[in-house]
């Protein structure tokens, strides 16, 4: 479908918000909890954050909770019954204000939970999840978009973009059906283009940091450089880099049972914990905190795009703003590149 | 931090330590561990008082272990932690060499445990006012509102462990959480497994943690977990008068009987 | 999957324990659901991610032959929390069963060669699978010998089916076990398999070698095949590396490129040599 474009002319997406909720939707947004901001399912317009450049976390939960009852069962004395999760049930839902980097997560998730056995715990709930993004006006040294090919104003995975393109003005592209399918709600509110806006025009001005075919073709021969211990000599190995990461699918499976009831559980998982690949017998295939380093970055930067096709990193910067010791994923793949 | 850089080149040249472990400009303003194993490197350290993280956490580690001797650029709860590893017979007198930098950029080298209760017994080892106004709000609530105030907090959780990650006093290999046989805690961020994992931690780090207040520092999600572990501390120290990381031979409390401890609340 | 949850585990029976060795146990499993039992299939050399439910799941080759119908079979020792739930159970109760998952042993490339099992331990049971196939099709195959090694003789595992293997005219059974290991009536060989293989002389003319074992024994025991004059391409294991999906996604077996559940757990020495050594 060819993208749509109308104007908004207001100074806030306020009344567009008010539409969706009054029409009874799901709508997950930025709220702001004291001094961070992070996506939420919201009663109001007013919760919405708009000042702010991005979110602590990635929108991926809207999709992929960070605790998911994947199979429910009750244990009897000589039987097991197991109850079928119901994936019909999944709300329509709305995720308001995620940045391209964000839309873009959906890909190379969609990419591991559809290949060659369906996820329907992901895919059904993706399936009824539109997208409305922000294009980006603004950004820090911590964002990289466009070294893996995004940029500020990328329209890939987003139903709907909205960009500011004025103190009273807003364009509104309309990228596909399911956007289309939620636009009716607001359409009376939107008004045609009288001459064509220059996007790029009020887009922020990302600078490359490095080449991703170079670096693509450069992993291939870093497997046993000195380079990954170096960098992660500061890792502290936790999971905030995984967790808030928009293209981190890892995760285990943890059973819960009390008496006879019980449910198996999807969580949220990193591959930078020390016990990630540990064998029952004690063996530890990645032992060292570089070893563990190094598997994030290929997985992300080299196995991913030569299986799936897809880039295991969209350049959002989360992880390294969460980070406590300032793992800049930037800087380390630019370090890359140069070895 | 001219004279940190002299002072880490001078122990590097004179290969009294082959690392020392500082902090140098990280992306924008913030700053970031450093591991300067040559002098020539040595160049890159900056300190900036206020931004400065607790480098304890890495005493313990494998590579750093592998190093051999040691000098690492310590704040006064980055000492207490190296105190408090020294009780807990995680590091031996004279293998670690602490450097503290003073307000005017001076360095002073502490080179084993008596000369590091030296100084602390001279050092402010209280509470920010920040931190002091949130701790009296949490004392000044009923337990109910205190409850409710933790539960919403903990809503953020995500059980991204950087809170262990981060703190010097959580060096176990297998921690807690990890053992499965029984699972203690349940691995899943649920508001179940998540009052449970950080109530555990309140309690493993009872009378050990120093507030350095690197938990809550960590914490993406910006939950205030240094007050959750800093109160325990306050009520060990109310009842068995003890304070961790002052001394290097400091006897863990809760693991220690005097003839005379109460016991009116078990007769 | 009734409605396609990939995760939801099959109910099987478990209709017979047999304790091989200490701590180590073998399970036959038989589907509740008759329709489910009807349409199952899986190749030699596929696993399966068997549950306790409330525990968690394990993940386990299929020990028995496909060439053996109406019944799965998986051996396990006890080692962790869901294998010491597992060895709590009885004849009767109900476990849950995902799969067939994972790649094959290209039994039908092997048609005319002379194969050279080799096993290690708690290894052999993914090697049996592949065994039973090649010997229920024994016409497909020229020489088969079987070199078995445990650390002690209480060890060794499948012991009925070594003696019907001794016992056979068409294989060549090789038993051992390490030195220290043997009883005063033992009659097999003493000493580590890698030194046993090295004693039986094999050759590489028209043969597939087919290894498992500890980590250990895989070190030693390439050496010996590549000094045989074995080629990488015709040595063929089946790795072990920690899984929870089985399918491909949660990320844990992932070696390389590669992930253990989807392009493995079968690989030939050739293929190990490109990998990085992350299992």
């Amino acid at each position: 479908m060819e993208i749509e474009r109308k104007l908004y002319k207001n100074s806030s997406p306020e009344a567009i918000v008010e539409r969706l909720l009054k029409a009874g939707k799901k709508v997950t947004a930025p709220v702001r909890s004291g001094n961070t901001v992070d996506f939420r399912e919201i009663k109001t317009p007013a919760e919405v954050e708009y000042n702010v450049l991005t979110t602590v976390q990635s929108a991926k939960k809207v999709a992929f909770p960070k605790v998911d009852k994947v199979v429910e069962f009750e244990v009897l004395k000589n039987n097991v019954n197991t109850l079928e999760i119901d994936f019909d049930s999944y709300p329509e839902q709305i995720l308001f204000g995620a940045r391209p980097c964000d839309a873009a997560g959906f890909i190379p998730l969609h990419a591991i939970f559809n290949w060659d056995y369906a996820d329907q715990f992901f895919l059904k709930r993706y399936e009824k999840t539109t997208i409305v993004s922000f294009a980006c006006t603004t950004n820090d040294e911590y964002c990289f978009c466009t070294s893996v090919g995004g940029n500020p104003g990328n329209t890939e995975g987003s139903d709907i973009q909205i960009t500011r393109t004025g103190n009273s003005e807003f364009l509104i592209e309309i990228i596909t059906p399911k956007g289309k399918t939620l636009s009716a709600l607001f359409e009376d509110l939107l008004v045609p283009e009288t001459e064509k806006t220059e996007k790029e025009k009020h887009l922020a001005e990302v600078p490359k940091a490095f080449d991703f075919e170079k670096v693509y073709n450069r992993l291939s021969s870093t497997f046993e450089s000195p380079v990954w211990e170096e960098q992660a000599i500061r890792c502290l190995g936790c999971g905030a880099c995984a967790f808030v990461c928009p293209a981190c699918a890892c995760f285990d499976f943890q059973d819960e049972k009390s008496l006879k009831k019980g449910a198996r559980l999807k969580l949220w998982d990193s591959c930078g914990f020390s016990g990630f690949t540990i064998h029952t017998s004690g063996h530890n295939p990645r032992e060292s905190q570089g070893d563990r380093w190094r598997q994030r970055v290929m997985h992300k930067f080299s196995y991913m795009p030569h299986r799936l096709q897809v880039r295991g990193c969209t350049g959002c910067g989360r992880c390294s703003r969460a980070c406590p010791v300032d793992m800049n994923i930037k800087e380390h793949i630019s370090q890359i590149e140069s070895l | 931090m001219s004279n940190l850089i002299k002072t880490a080149e001078e122990l590097l040249q004179s290969k009294k330590v082959n690392l020392v472990i500082g902090y140098e400009k990280g992306t924008g303003n913030k700053t970031r561990p450093a591991f300067i194993r040559r002098a020539e490197d040595a160049a890159r350290l900056v300190f900036y008082a206020g931004k400065s993280q607790n480098l304890a956490v890495y005493i313990l580690r494998q590579e750093v272990k592998r190093a051999g001797k040691t000098a690492f650029v310590a704040t006064v709860p980055a000492l207490r932690s190296m105190l408090q590893l020294a009780s807990e017979c995680q590091i031996k007198d004279g293998e670690l060499i602490a450097v503290f930098v003073r307000e005017d950029l001076e360095t002073i080298v502490l080179e084993d445990f008596k000369s590091v209760e030296e100084f602390l017994a001279t050092a402010d080892t209280g509470f920010n006012p920040e931190e002091q106004e949130l701790l009296s709000r949490l004392q000044s609530m009923t337990a109910p509102e205190r409850f409710s105030f933790w539960t919403s907090e903990f809503e953020k959780c995500i059980k991204c462990y950087a809170c262990r990650a981060a703190c010097p006093m959580c060096y176990c290999h297998k921690c807690t959480t990890e053992c499965n046989q029984p699972q203690w805690i349940a691995p899943a961020s649920h508001p179940l497994g998540v009052m449970e994992w950080h109530l555990m931690r309140a309690m493993h780090l009872t009378g050990r943690c120093v507030n350095c207040g690197e938990c809550a520092t960590a914490c993406p999600v910006a939950i205030p977990l240094n007050i959750l572990t800093y109160s325990m501390m306050e009520s060990m120290e109310a009842e068995f008068g003890t304070k961790p990381g002052m001394k290097a031979d400091t006897k863990y409390a809760l693991s220690v009987y005097k003839p005379e401890d109460k016991e009116s609340f078990i007769l | 999957m009734s409605n396609g949850n990939i995760y939801m585990p099959n109910l099987m029976r478990i209709e017979k324990i047999t304790e091989e060795a200490p701590f180590v146990k073998t399970f036959r499993l038989k589907f509740e659901d008759e329709k489910v039992a009807e349409e199952f299939s899986f190749r030699t050399g596929q696993f399966g991610e068997y549950s306790v439910f409330g525990e968690g799941e394990s993940t386990f080759c299929i020990a028995s032959s496909p060439t053996r119908k109406g019944y799965i079979e998986c051996t396990f020792r006890q080692a962790g929390k869901v294998t010491s739930s597992l060895s709590r159970l009885d004849e009767g109760d109900v476990i849950g069963f995902r799969g067939p998952y994972g790649n094959i042993f290209p039994i039908e490339e092997w048609k005319g060669k002379n194969l050279l099992f080799i096993a290690g331990g708690i290894a052999l049971p993914p090697m049996r699978s592949v065994i039973w196939n090649c010997l229920d099709t024994r016409q497909n195959y020229k020489d088969i010998t079987i070199l078995y090694g445990a650390k002690t003789v209480s060890d060794l595992v499948y012991k009925n089916e070594l003696e019907e293997w001794k016992n056979r005219a068409d294989v060549n059974l090789v038993v051992t076990v390490d030195p220290g290991g043997q009883t005063p009536d033992w009659k097999g060989e003493i000493g580590f398999v890698p030194t046993v293989l090295e004693k039986i002389k094999p050759s590489p003319e028209n043969t597939v070698a087919i290894v498992c074992g500890p980590p250990i024994m895989i070190k030693f025991t390439f050496p010996v095949l590549e000094k045989a004059g074995f080629k990488d391409d015709m040595i063929y294991t089946t790795l072990e590396n920690r899984m929870k999906c089985g399918l491909g996604k949660c990320g844990r077996c992932n070696v390389g490129e590669l992930f253990v559940c989807k392009d493995g757990p079968v690989f030939t020495k050739a293929q190990l040599n490109n990998l990085p050594d992350e299992y």
